[in-house]
């Protein structure tokens, strides 16, 4: 039996957190044309919290939506552009139809865990135009396997050919991927997906586990590239796959030569787990906070670590980067 | 005096929550409460409190027209628009709901006045009420704003189905409103729905990006913008004073609501439905001559 895996690389999409959005065409042309030589079957794009989410909430990107896909189609043949598209960020006349027709293949339309019922209206659109749509719940260490199950469920009645789970905070250890991954592939028709972040060091172990308990596709990031304490690292997932005897399509020398190109061309700095992503990734704390986090605990002189923790009290989801400065300002002001 | 005479269209949380606003109004009188289906909770509601109702939407105000003066459509835009056909006709004046953008757009601390001057008078969003206000104000008192973008975060139990299906139409309405009061091309809306149990607040903050900030006159106005929109949204307040914060202006606001039809949580209803009733007051009052 052949036991195929398909791989998504964010590491343009994802990996914008880390450099607070700034990556310049000239990196995705070179980042993309490696990945489509490396046979990575999709190739995702982006400002990091996806489509049409440039603003001063999450962070304004140097690249505007239409240069950042232009020239990753101009440079991707064999592996397909993929995007990741928030409805309440994106609308599907501002920014889904231009993207359909800059070329995107593959759109993932994504909503907080429990809200799968705003991309009813963007899943239809992408299947309507005959492109392949994901669903993908964010956040979704907030949500019971169950409760997740019912929202997957709904985004494969709107049309979804396949779900994506994401640890975006980092906070999943293999017991509860194991539930979750294994709950949904019970009980959905469509094939099930696993996004790993590295907050506690879980990412590669949380993939495998995801693919132990029947999912059929992994994310992963050149170098792990990606907010926060990065993702699953693409270079040691592809071979941890090889070495299992699983299939994924990707040249293995190739692949490892885009994550040198990658580190070399587009990373400041290779992601480590710092202190304060322990703490985020404990707190569950979505991983794209960190940037914002840092600077305005800094501009300010709390520690970011009380930070977390208040976000994680108050339960914020992504999206909600403005909570940051309230939760900041009531520890300077508890503080006099 | 005589009360205006309204009716509401629409049996949803938006249309009973208004009924039982108008119930407290000394200038409002609501003669007839319209849905679809008698046996709906709205439906229920009005039936308990003794208003008139009836199942037969548009078509109950066209077999007597003359019972109403004024109607609030609590549907949807695409049932806004062909009913505004009919009451056009009628001469009935209109206070929509919904996004449909039909008539002129009101935020009643900006633009009551020269908002009833005209018969059909849109509420934007809720997140507009919320935030056009202080985009107003940075409008008023900063030069050369070149940006101006707002995001709301509202408790997932007060989304229903139509605002979760209507997001796209919500983000194009509001920046719409945006740009229309603060006079900035380049505006951007960003709705968040929260989960949280307890519900969250709804919660806004507005971010501009500005040549030379002056924030003395900001604050000093914004103060003020608060207590005129507190006069009719009791639970709206300043949560972030204004700053200025990595190249940008921040402002963070507060809608909780009153708790009438819908949990306090739901602000985000709460602050449109008490902004559209300070419109339909304002029309009795001019009708009155009280102003």
């Amino acid at each position: 039996m052949i036991r195929q895996i398909l791989i998504s690389d964010p590491t343009l999409r994802d990996g914008s957190h880390a450099v607070a959005h700034q990556l310049s065409a000239s990196q995705i042309a070179l980042y993309a044309a490696a990945a489509d030589k490396a046979g990575i079957p999709i190739v995702e794009v982006g400002h990091g919290n996806g489509l049409g989410a440039s603003s001063m909430q999450v962070g304004l990107s140097l690249e505007d939506d239409v240069t950042m896909l232009e020239t990753a189609r101009k440079h991707l043949t064999k592996s397909k552009l993929g995007i990741h598209v928030i409805p309440g960020f994106a609308t599907i006349k501002r920014d889904l139809i231009r993207a359909l027709d800059i070329g995107v293949d593959v759109v993932r339309v994504a909503s907080h865990c429990t809200e799968a019922d705003i991309t009813q209206r963007h899943l239809g659109f992408v299947r309507e135009r005959g492109k392949e749509a994901y669903g993908v719940l964010m956040m979704s260490h907030m949500a019971s396997a169950q409760t997740l199950l019912e929202e997957a469920q709904k985004m494969e009645l709107y049309g979804a050919e396949g779900i994506i789970i994401m640890d975006s905070a980092g906070a999943y250890l293999p017991a509860d991927v194991e539930e979750k991954i294994s709950t949904l592939v019970y009980g959905l028709k469509v094939p099930v997906g696993f996004h790993a972040h590295n907050n506690l060091g879980m990412a590669i172990a949380n993939s495998i586990t995801a693919l132990q308990a029947g999912a059929k596709i992994l994310d992963g990031t050149a170098r792990g590239f990606g907010a926060g304490a990065g993702n699953a690292q693409l270079e040691v997932l592809v071979a941890v796959l090889e070495r299992m005897g699983y299939v994924t399509g990707i040249d293995f020398y190739k692949m490892l030569d885009a994550s040198d190109l990658a580190e070399k061309e587009i990373m400041p700095s290779i992601p480590v787990i710092k202190s304060e992503s322990i703490v985020s990734g404990l707190a569950g704390v979505f991983s794209g906070f960190a940037k914002h986090v840092a600077r305005i605990s800094k501009e300010y002189q709390v520690d970011q670590r009380d930070v977390y923790r208040e976000l994680g009290k108050r339960k914020v989801v992504g999206g909600q980067e403005d909570i940051i400065i309230e939760v900041v300002m009531d520890l300077v002001r508890n503080r006099k | 005096m005589n009360k205006l005479r309204v009716a509401i269209l629409g049996s949803g949380n938006i249309g009973t929550d208004l009924l039982i606003k108008i119930q407290r109004s000394e200038f409002l009188e609501c003669v007839l409460f319209i849905g679809r289906n008698l046996s709906s909770p709205g439906m229920a509601k009005a039936i308990a409190m003794g208003v008139k109702v009836s199942d037969e939407s548009i078509h109950a105000i066209e077999k007597d027209p003359d019972a109403v003066d004024l109607v609030f459509d609590a549907t949807s835009a695409k049932d806004a628009a062909h009913h505004w056909k009919i009451l056009d006709k009628l001469n009935k004046i209109v206070v929509d709901m919904t996004p449909a953008k039909l008539g002129g757009l009101c935020i009643p601390a900006v633009n009551l006045h020269e908002a009833v001057k005209q018969r059909n008078v849109n509420m934007i969003t809720c997140g507009g009420q919320a935030s056009i206000p202080m985009a107003y104000v940075i409008g008023k008192t900063q030069k050369n704003v070149n940006y101006i973008e707002v995001v709301s975060s509202i408790a997932s139990r007060s989304a229903g189905p139509a605002t979760r299906l209507n997001l796209d139409e919500y983000v194009d309405t509001t920046e719409m409103g945006l740009s229309f009061f603060s006079s900035v091309k380049h505006t951007k809306a960003i709705l968040n729905l929260n989960p949280a149990d307890p519900c969250i607040d709804m919660q806004t903050t507005i971010f501009a990006k500005v040549d030379e900030p002056d924030m003395e006159a900001l604050i000093k106005e914004v103060d003020v913008m608060i207590e005129s929109i507190r006069a009719y949204v009791p639970g709206y307040s300043l949560l972030v004073s204004p700053i200025y914060e990595n190249g940008r202006i921040v402002i963070m606001v507060k809608a909780q609501g009153l708790g009438d039809y819908l949990p306090k949580y739901a602000g985000n209803l709460d602050i449109i439905n008490c902004a559209a009733i300070a419109v339909a007051e304002q029309y009795s009052k001019v009708q009155n001559h009280l102003n």
